[in-house]
């Protein structure tokens, strides 16, 4: 009675579209991080921050007169979440007291209401440089790591194919950072080495299926293989990306301005590890020209073994 | 086929979650508000009578509080609220003056029980909490300087002593030491001589025309021991500082090679936090020149508070800050500030010796301050910040000496008593090695640290709810069986950042948020599994067998590499990125145990060792 068969998807059917697709989406990304760049946060530029707490909704443009009345330079000025939460950021080199004079100036133009200080920070251009350069040194090293896992528990062409797809996640991510010109500080570089981990999970599970398959499937070629692959990890694929994007919904709705950006990366991490995960990991795969002899000798435990 | 798990792995999963269950107890508990007393030295402890007085006193002044307790010379007491408890610290801080050191103070309320096998709740991050962040990075070029300038003078000593005739010692500024002689006899001895005397300098030597040139250089080894020194000595004066402050579990803390962290959880005024820890500020005392003195011997300075108005010191130091044993912020007579000193043994010798034969002429009290500007400066076509150290110099005093001076006297001369206060505080604490600048600075407000808090509890309660609504839905009975293995897992996440008393910060809130979601995704291979297996015509219970089995690997490999990619964040991150570091590895770790272990066993009690026709899934 149970016997119902699984569907299978010819995914590999439109694989010459998604690779230009993809491609595609490669190119725009890495124009655009090329042409506008990255708009990088406090944290790797240096600078100073303040956020200042209203007690009914502020006037931008009234913060703002005030601010470059008093001198300040290179100010910009914004809300987030709620109206009476006002973020202003400042390249201004550092005064200790600089927290104090800006609550100060804004204080005297607003005569009804009490501000508080809810947040200063500064840091200095040369941590950021630094961070800058660490960040990128992480990322490479992750992504070395796991390529040295791959070769080890699979085989040299899934290594590659699983960093190559990861990378393609990586760079699409960035790219929409830098087109949106969203911040990028270091919760979301958090964010973006998660979506390293997470995106390989994804394809991981796929491999792991491919292989399997390449074992049993004696009698199919490659794109039957990753067809039925594919479909069989379908219905996972779908569900964990979907509850693992339930919980970012709430971060990002419930976080609060430290998390946002966060979220949203590992959000549009999670969109492009999912496609990728299905279209172009396995496409690397047939690209890289993967045949059932790369899986042999197959170790005998697995396909001897379990089967009643 | 049964599924049945033997009764020792029932037990052994049973035990682990107690124990779990036990460990992540303590976070369920609230935080008293409480205010933390403790003395400055041995002469001032706080003991039995102490508190007894303090008890007193806040019962006549009708501030509330719900206990108060003594523990190893440290008080605390207890209160229901942060308003009483900001009065309370008001109230105690001016009872018992600057002896002791009074803090703001956040007392876990866990019972004895708990205390006893070890337990107690995460620690919150500042900002959760809120406080003050610094990154302070030590002028290694300046510590350098410094001890050069001191070996000019050893050099010039040591080649006097012996009689060795030298023109000039000179400090480049190249960082190079250069002596000139005019024989070169003379210079090969001298350079004997130091060689001996100081085996860490490289020297070579040179002639240009009729003049013989020395120039030294430090090892690479003594540059390094200079630098580690300068670091270890700016950590002491920062953490005297810092208690001196009083802050509850303030962190002081060296990071790489010349920076240093300092973290001060709860504190109120950021701005006093910092002017206080970045303060270069020292002492000199010196005499006032004689009116027929040498150009060469005498230095002028300026009054701090008279712009304008000058006088003309001695060149010669009698003592600096660092020979100040005690100081005390108090009021003279005519109740303006100043600050009563005591030397240490040295100081009060030097000081008595020179006084002794200058009575009736004027000590002035000098106060020195490092300080630095940062200019934009234009190399090779970029813009580069530059921080040019300057010193500061003025005078806060200038009295006749009425009678040889010993061990106590005092300062006056200051604007108010805040900086008396804070000038006492200083000496107390000692001068820094070497000038230190902020690199870094975070402050997160009291209120935003309660809302942060707030709306991570809130977003986690949301998107768990969220998950264990889908998995119900999608998954009915078993979907109920993975929500428990979830719950659990969230509890054991917890106890494991409790036993390694873990710094819970926002990001890592963002974190378990994160490995709730992505734990489901065990349970969500091995279920997918299950049906498949069904769906190839296995009856239920070899499917759910070779679910289980067959989804194994593959949870092992893809945990494994998501795992990496966390230790790398936790190795390479600083602060917020360690915190979320922390929590995605300990929840992949986790998950992976509740999700192979607790679900199947979970899933063994409800459907093993009976014959099924079907599973609701």
């Amino acid at each position: 009675m149970m016997a119902k068969t699984q569907k299978i998807y010819n995914f590999m059917g439109p694989r010459k579209l998604m690779a230009a697709f993809s491609l595609t989406l490669l190119l725009i990304s890495v124009a655009s991080l090329a042409i506008n760049g990255l708009k990088f946060g406090l944290d790797f530029t240096g600078g100073s921050l303040v956020e200042i707490g209203y007690e009914q909704p502020a006037d931008l443009g009234v913060i703002r007169n005030a601010l470059e009345d008093a001198g300040y330079e290179d100010v910009t000025v914004q809300t987030f979440g709620a109206a009476t939460d006002v973020l202003i950021r400042l390249g201004e080199t550092h005064d200790p007291k600089l927290g104090d004079n800006i609550l100060q100036q804004l204080q005297s133009a607003e005569s009804d209401q009490t501000l508080t200080l809810r947040r200063n920070e500064f840091v200095g251009s040369q941590v950021g440089e630094e961070l800058r350069e660490q960040g990128g040194l992480g990322m490479l090293l992750a992504l070395a790591m796991i390529m040295i896992y791959l070769a080890f528990r699979f085989q040299i062409k899934f290594s590659l194919g699983a960093v190559l797809a990861l990378v393609h996640d990586v760079v699409i991510v960035l790219g929409m950072f830098s087109m949106l010109q969203l911040e990028f500080d270091l919760t979301v570089l958090a964010a973006i080495l998660a979506v390293i981990g997470y995106s390989l999970n994804d394809t991981i599970v796929v491999y792991d299926r491919i292989r399997e398959n390449f074992r049993i499937m004696r009698k199919a070629d490659a794109i039957e293989i990753m067809n039925s692959s594919l479909s069989q990890t379908l219905s996972r694929t779908l569900m964990t990306s979907f509850t693992t994007i339930l919980v970012l919904i709430a971060l990002a709705v419930f976080g609060g301005s430290t998390i946002f950006g966060f979220a949203v990366a590992l959000l549009a991490g999670i969109g492009v590890g999912t496609y990728s995960s299905i279209y172009v990991a396995a496409n690397l795969l047939l690209m890289l020209k993967v045949t059932r002899d790369d899986l042999i000798p197959p170790p005998k435990e697995d396909v001897v073994d379990e089967m009643p | 086929m049964l599924n049945r798990y033997p009764l020792w792995k029932n037990l052994l999963i049973i035990f682990v979650l107690l124990v779990a269950g036990l460990y992540a107890a303590p976070n369920l508990y609230p935080e008293d508000y409480a205010v933390q007393v403790s003395g400055t030295r041995e002469a001032y402890t706080v003991d039995q009578a102490l508190m007894k007085r303090l008890e007193e006193d806040l019962n006549q002044s009708g501030v509330e509080f719900k206990s108060a307790e003594l523990n190893e010379g440290t008080g605390l007491i207890r209160f229901s609220d942060s308003d009483t408890q900001l009065r309370a610290k008001d109230l105690i801080s001016k009872e018992l003056g600057t002896n002791y050191v009074v803090a703001l103070n956040l007392a876990a309320t866990t019972p004895d029980w708990l205390t006893e096998i070890g337990a107690g709740p995460m620690k919150l991050g500042l900002d959760l909490r809120g406080g003050v962040h610094f990154l302070l990075e030590v002028d290694m070029a300046q510590a350098v300087g410094q001890r050069l300038d001191v070996y000019v003078s050893d050099i010039k000593g040591k080649l006097r002593d012996e009689r060795l005739r030298y023109r000039e010692v000179e400090h480049l500024s190249d960082g190079r030491l250069s002596v000139r002689f005019v024989d070169a006899q003379v210079r090969d001895d001298a350079q004997a001589l130091l060689h001996t005397n100081f085996p860490e300098f490289l020297i070579e030597s040179a002639d240009e025309g009729s003049e013989y040139f020395l120039y030294i250089n430090l090892t690479e080894q003594t540059i390094r021991e200079i630098e580690d020194y300068a670091v270890k000595q700016n950590l002491t004066t920062l953490r005297n500082r810092v208690n001196e402050l009083g802050v509850a579990e303030p962190l002081v803390q060296r990071q790489g090679r010349n920076r240093i962290v300092v973290q001060l959880p709860g504190i109120q005024d950021a701005a006093a936090a910092k002017r206080i820890i970045g303060k270069t500020a020292n002492l000199e005392f010196r005499l006032e020149a004689k009116p027929d003195a040498s150009r060469v011997t005498t230095e002028s300075y300026e009054f701090r508070n008279e712009p304008g108005r000058k006088a003309t010191l001695e060149k010669d130091i009698i003592i600096t800050g660092s020979n100040v044993a005690n100081a005390q912020a108090s009021f003279d007579e005519n109740g303006m500030p100043q600050v009563n000193i005591t030397l240490d043994g040295k100081g009060g010798q030097m000081m008595s010796r020179v006084t002794r034969n200058a009575i009736q002429r004027r000590m002035a009290v000098l106060f020195v301050e490092h300080k630095s500007r940062i200019v934009q400066q234009n190399v090779d076509g970029e813009t580069v910040e530059k921080r040019i150290p300057y010193t500061e110099k003025g005078i806060i005093s200038l009295a006749t000496i009425q009678s040889t001076l010993g061990n106590s006297f005092r300062i006056t001369g200051l604007e108010s008593s805040q900086e008396s206060s804070e000038l006492a505080l200083l000496l107390r604490a000692g001068a820094l090695a070497a000038p230190i600048y902020f690199v870094e600075e975070r402050t997160v407000g009291p209120s935003m640290g309660a809302e942060n808090i707030a709306m991570g509890i809130t977003s986690v309660q949301i998107g768990f709810a969220l998950v264990l609504a889908f998995m119900l839905l999608y998954y009915r009975v078993f979907g109920v069986l993975a929500n428990i293995a979830l719950t659990l897992n969230l509890v054991l996440l917890v106890s494991v950042m409790s036993i390694l008393s873990a710094t819970l910060t926002l990001p890592g809130i963002a974190g378990i948020v994160l490995t709730v979601g992505m734990a489901v995704d065990a349970n969500v291979l091995i279920f997918e599994r299950i049906k498949e297996e069904l769906r190839n015509g296995l009856p239920p219970q070899s499917a759910i067998h070779a679910g289980f089995e067959r989804a194994y690997s593959t949870i092992l490999d893809a945990n494994i590499t998501t795992l990496l990619a966390a230790v790398i964040l936790f190795a390479m991150g600083t602060g917020p990125v360690k915190g979320f570091a922390v929590t995605l590895s300990v929840g992949i770790l986790t998950s992976m145990f509740t999700a192979i272990l607790v679900t199947r066993g979970l899933v063994n009690l409800a459907y093993g060792g009976r014959k099924l026709n079907k599973l609701s899934l």
